[in-house]
């Protein structure tokens, strides 16, 4: 990155403003790098302050660059109060003062010690007036404050503003700062802004260069930047490496778009594995249709809630607490279904659909009755809020990067428990040939209840993933049943791979299609596409084979 | 005559019949000529109600067609119910012409809100009953008939074809919720002024809803009647067994289900036609697959393959919908719930099947050389019968 | 050969024009003395060959037995005769013209195939008589199945039939509960009434008593002749007591044929059965 050039662009006629804050810039150059020590009088703060009073715009000028001179460590907040227009002076005494509104006038506070002072009249005070001028000063000066502080973090979210508004004139500031700079962060926003701020050079091969140096660089205020130079920039061969380096950025913009809409795709597609997996064992592996399985989603999310209550004080773990309590209690009613109702059915799958979908409702109801019809808010622990930033324009939300990685942990424990263990062992064999499985001393009932209490016990650590992302109320079930349906019959039955790639492709396939089509239309012709695959290869994705499958 | 031999061995239809004549003719006639104050007179709002009970029957005969006796459990049925029901919407929405809240002559109050300025290709000829009667038999039958031309030539059977009409249906209704379908979203249609000129409103033309509905029950019931005892219904019920089976003996299984099925569509459509009027707004929750699947145990709870049951099933089951969800809100889940699984436990016959042990007796009287059906012998003169 | 003979119908010809369909019987050609002919085979399920290569030939009248242990392909091999199944490469015919392999199940039947299954397959909740109404030879379209009314003529042959199958007092016995042997005599009974020109019985014997038992063999001998007959079957006192020619399949090909005798003092098959 071209840091050590030495062309800087000389000040075109008839923008004061800009010369303006060339010469203030040149005392901040001085400012800043003494901000530190303890060499700034305290003078120069008494006398800003008191500048800040006066009527006239220069005046507060020449007040903020003596505040900003005085590397008083109250200077910062002050000068954003005054930005935010938010302070104001005692017409008595010229005090800088803040104020909140009170029954009579109002509440003052000292702006630097924070005192109270009393309540005045509405008259007392009056506003530190800014115009446009001051207004750019300060947004200025609070960006290289900030550029000063000891925080890398503040530093780079400065320097980010600061991206837009950059001129030939920072460069001298942004140069010395890159030569200290130790954060590694920090220095890449540095050389971005050195770049942009060398776009103003006059020099053509600097302009060049700091082109050179912009390219793939996704700040929005560059990529502006960029396209105002493919229209205005006076030279011929600036203008086309200016378009060059948009269509390296256009393309990297796409390309991380696109990598978000993948990101979006994969986390409802784990959405969809986690409603659907619980499916896949009991309709793919025992061949019942569980109409209730959303409701078990559903309970699971209810018990998330429960234990949210029953430890108000600890919401940090309640997320921990709950998964194996929704394995549990969702586990033990699907037990009890089975149990009680199934079993009867077992071979009339027809008539398996309509009794669960009628424990479906009670359930429903139930739900309604005990919590109430409304939508219960599941509270989202702190590790699990906030943004992973990869660069200025993708970032990926944490909770649905956690439920990605939850989903795969479910996933392969399943499969572990399918395979590795005794009761994987007997579950396969019961599904594939139950006579034969009971000859060879298989408690297939036993094993029957297990397996679907397994399913369901998996439905409900589904309903705990699901209370982070969507409200939690009595249709929670319902919204997710035929989608999971759906992932199971796509990816082919009793086969967890199967379920795995549909989950995946349709969440993908969902997402790809909601930018242009919407997100209700992008469902409905997913669900259109199933219907039609499932006509061309009716078992699915990845179908079982052999003459086992056959008839 | 032909109603005699169609229910020469029918009991159930016997019954249902005459009943269904003699109170039509004692609603009429008690709301008509009875006084307003006596105990015995029917107010409109009843004559109504049972009108609506009387579609759900007809739909309710519709699934059992498909199920009970060629074994497709549709969840779809609910969707062909509702797409006769927009049909007939959508002419009772041109009707209302400047009588709108916008009084715009053309388009429906909807489309003006949302700014629309023609008429969508769609509506046009919806103006005119006998167009919106073809469609209403016509978009359900032909939806059921290319999803059915598509589903059972790759021999999609069993519970697989009842999650995808269900999928289907689910479609449909985020379809239909969606404004831009034009079918007016959310709200859908509604407001509807009168009917071929008769006001809705009218206690006349209320009883003749009713009349047309209870007409429409007794010929959809006949026309089923007449498949179930014909050879055809006979291979449906072998399809019902044993679906390969069939083909060994050379029927082209895909063909029977798909004209079996798509006249159960037409009928499900017909029964929504006639709900609309009397309910007086047709909207995307008429899609819900709640309502498919509820068709469905009406039929489960009345007694599946017998056609009488699924009306006593549909009539039962509506009117204590009625009872509780005025009575008990909180408990008619609860109560429906319990049915769906307590039928399907305890009571897989229905409760027909209570009444009539040996109804699955094949009975000699539908035979030709027991029963006095000497009907034409169509098939003598083919080719194919010299051997 | 197959350009001029069945085309398989994209145009729905059993529905409409049925008067210009010819009779199956009139399209069968039976010039070369073959009335089916399976020609280089081959079949595989997940990497298994369950049929490898195999050649067969049936005469028309013909009574062929054939036999082979367990997993020899023998239910695969009428799988794909009937349609049920499709080969992974080989060719099918039904005479000289009629293409096995472009048809579906209920075309094939109707073309003059008949299958009678390992386990005994009837409509259970119909009755017998309306068991073999509904496998009565005639047009199978949905139309002409919803008009159709017994002829007298129709009427008498499913009264011979009940007779032939020793049925005609429970004839409106419901399917399902008559005992295994009446069910697998009710299953003959509805391929004769197919009238087909080739029947495949599988397994026709299991579950039979010795007397039920020769009066199956009587039966199948006497319908041979008159149509062909290709009967699966595992009991060799049967098999001995019916068989004109013996084919005997192993590992999806054929080992052996011959006479019954011929093929009981064949090596290779003493091997098979006998083992090493």
């Amino acid at each position: 990155m071209a840091t050590t050039s030495t062309h800087y662009r000389t000040m075109p006629e008839g923008r004061r403003s800009t010369g303006w804050r060339a010469l203030w810039l040149l005392a901040l150059l001085f400012t800043v790098s003494t901000a530190s020590t303890a060499f700034a009088a305290s003078d120069d703060f008494e006398q800003g302050l008191a500048l800040l009073s006066e009527k006239s715009f220069s005046k507060k000028g020449r007040a903020i660059e003596l505040l900003v001179a005085s590397g008083h460590e109250q200077v910062l907040p002050l000068l954003q109060t005054m930005s935010a227009g938010e302070l104001y002076y005692r017409k008595s005494d010229d005090r800088i003062v803040t104020r909140r509104d009170a029954d009579t006038g109002y509440e003052i506070t000292d702006a630097v010690s924070g005192e109270a002072l009393g309540t005045v009249g509405r008259r007392d005070v009056k506003k530190v007036a800014i115009n446009n001028t001051l207004r750019s000063q300060l947004t200025q000066a609070i960006a290289e404050l900030q550029l000063g502080a000891a925080d890398p973090g503040i530093r780079k979210t400065a320097l980010e503003a600061m991206l837009s508004e950059l001129t030939a004139d920072s460069l001298p500031l942004l140069e010395k700062r890159r030569r200290t700079e130790q954060d590694d962060s920090v220095i890449e926003v540095l050389d971005i802004a050195i770049a942009v701020a060398q776009l103003e050079s006059s020099e053509r091969s600097v302009r060049l260069q700091a082109l050179q140096a912009l390219e793939g660089s996704l700040y929005p205020s560059v990529r502006n930047r960029l396209v105002t130079m493919t229209a205005n920039d006076a030279d011929a061969g600036v203008r086309k490496a200016a378009e060059k380096a948009l269509i390296t950025i256009e393309s990297r913009v796409n390309l991380f778009s696109n990598l978000e809409t993948l990101f979006f795709g994969v986390s409802l597609g784990s959405v969809l594995i986690l409603a659907a997996i619980g499916l896949a064992i009991t309709f793919g592996v025992m061949g019942v249709i569980n109409m209730a399985h959303g409701e078990l989603i559903m309970i699971g999310a209810y018990t998330t809630y429960v234990i949210q209550l029953l430890m108000p004080n600890a919401i940090e773990y309640s997320l921990l607490v709950a998964v194996p309590a929704a394995f549990i209690v969702s586990g033990l009613v699907g037990i009890a279904i089975e149990r009680g109702v199934i079993r009867f059915l077992y071979g009339r799958p027809l008539e398996t659909l309509l009794a669960t979908f009628g424990l479906s409702l009670v359930l429903q109801q139930a739900v309604r009755s005990i919590f109430s019809p409304l939508n219960r808010s599941v509270e989202t622990p702190q590790w699990m809020s906030g943004t992973w930033e990869i660069n200025a324009i993708f970032s990926l939300t944490l909770n649905r990067l956690y439920i990605i990685a939850f989903c795969l942990i479910v996933f392969f424990l399943l499969h572990l428990i399918l395979k590795r263990t005794r009761l994987g062992l007997e579950v396969r064999a019961v599904s594939q040939n139950r006579q034969m499985a009971r000859a060879m001393g298989v408690r297939s009932q036993w094993v029957d209840a297990l397996t679907f209490g397994l399913g369901s016990g998996i439905a409900g650590v589904a309903g705990v993933a699901l209370s982070q992302l969507t409200n939690v109320g009595p249709n929670l079930g319902q919204a997710y049943i035929i989608d999971s349906f759906m992932v199971v019959v796509f990816g082919g039955v009793g086969n967890l791979w199967g379920t795995l790639v549909a989950g995946l492709s349709l969440g993908v396939a969902n997402k790809v299609m909601e930018p242009w089509a919407g997100a209700v239309l992008a469902k409905i012709l997913v669900l259109v596409f199933i219907i039609l695959f499932i006509q061309k290869r009716p078992r699915g994705l990845f179908p079982q084979k052999g003459r086992a499958a056959e008839g | 005559m032909l109603i005699k031999s169609l229910l020469a061995n029918d009991r159930g239809g016997r019954i249902l019949l005459t009943a269904l004549l003699l109170v039509s003719v004692a609603v009429v006639a008690s709301n008509q000529l009875l006084p307003q104050d006596s105990m015995l007179h029917v107010p409109t709002y009843t004559v109504t109600l049972l009108g609506k009970y009387l579609c759900y029957a007809l739909l309710a005969v519709a699934v059992d067609l498909a199920w009970g006796y060629l074994g497709i459990l549709s969840l779809g049925h609910g969707a062909f119910f509702a797409l006769g029901g927009y049909a007939m919407g959508m002419y009772l929405m041109r009707q209302i012409g400047d009588r709108g809240v916008y009084g715009n002559p053309e388009l429906p109050d909807f489309m003006v809100f949302l700014n629309w300025q023609e008429l969508p290709w769609f509506w046009s000829g919806f103006d005119q009953f006998w167009f919106a009667m073809i469609m209403v038999l016509l978009v359900p039958g032909l939806l059921a008939f290319a999803f059915g031309w598509l589903a059972f030539r790759s021999r999609v059977t069993g519970v697989y074809l009842s999650i995808i009409t269900q999928a289907l249906t689910y479609a449909l209704m985020l379809a239909f919720f969606r404004n831009e379908m034009g079918f007016g979203g959310n709200n859908g249609l509604t407001d509807f002024k009168d009917i071929l000129g008769f006001s809705l409103q009218a206690d006349s033309t209320r009883l003749g809803l009713f009349i047309a509905s209870a007409i429409a029950l007794a010929a959809g019931y006949l026309l089923c009647r007449s498949v179930t005892n014909s050879r055809l219904g006979r291979v449906s019920v072998a399809i019902r067994d044993s679906e390969d089976r069939v083909r060994f003996i050379g029927y082209r299984v895909e063909k029977i289900k798909l004209a079996v099925f798509t006249l159960s569509a037409v009928l499900a459509g017909v029964a929504g036609a006639l709900y609309v009027p009397q309910v007086g707004i047709i909207n995307p929750n008429e899609f819900s697959p709640l309502n498919s699947i509820e068709a469905v145990v009406w039929v489960a709870i009345g007694g599946r393959g017998t056609l009488f049951g699924a009306v006593v099933g549909a009539l039962l089951v509506n009117y204590g919908k009625s009872y509780f969800t005025a009575a008990m809100p909180e408990a008619w889940l609860f109560a429906l719930g319990a049915i769906f699984v307590l039928v399907t436990l305890f009571l897989p016959r229905g409760i027909v099947g209570l009444f009539n042990r040996d109804s699955d007796q094949p009975s000699k009287a539908r035979h030709p050389t027991d029963g006095d059906d000497s009907g034409p012998v169509t098939t003598a003169a083919l080719p194919q019968e010299a051997h | 050969m197959t350009a001029m003979g069945y085309v398989p119908s994209w145009l729905n010809r059993d529905e409409v024009f049925e008067f210009l369909k010819p009779e199956p019987s009139a399209r069968l050609d039976l010039s070369h003395n073959c009335i089916l002919y399976l020609e280089d085979l081959n079949v595989s399920f997940d990497g298994f060959k369950a049929i490898n290569n195999l050649n067969l030939y049936i005469e028309p009248g013909e009574l062929r037995c054939i036999i082979g242990p367990n997993g020899a392909g023998k239910t695969t091999m009428m799988d794909i005769i009937t349609g049920k199944t499709r080969p992974d490469s080989g060719k099918a015919f039904f005479g000289q013209r009629i293409d096995l392999l472009k048809m579906s199940e209920a075309e094939i039947a109707a073309a003059g195939i008949g299958r009678k299954f390992q386990k005994p397959t009837v409509f259970e909740e119909l009755c017998v008589f309306e068991n073999l109404e509904l496998a009565m030879a005639g047009d199978k379209a949905v139309w002409p199945t919803y008009r159709a009314r017994l002829s007298g003529e129709q009427m008498d042959r499913i009264e011979e039939t009940l007779v032939l199958i020793g049925l005609e007092n429970d004839r409106w016995l419901r399917a399902g509960i008559l005992s295994h042997g009446q069910k697998q005599w009710l299953e003959i009974g509805m391929l004769l009434m197919q009238n087909p020109k080739l029947l495949l019985v599988d397994e026709p014997v299991a579950g039979m008593t010795h007397q039920e038992m020769d009066r199956t063999g009587e039966l199948l001998t006497s319908l041979a002749g008159e149509r062909s007959v290709v009967v699966v079957e595992h009991d060799m006192d049967f098999v001995r007591s019916i068989a004109r020619t013996v084919t005997v399949l192993h590992q999806g090909s054929v080992l052996a044929e011959g006479t019954m005798d011929q093929v009981q003092s064949d090596s290779r098959v003493i091997e098979v059965y006998l083992g090493e």
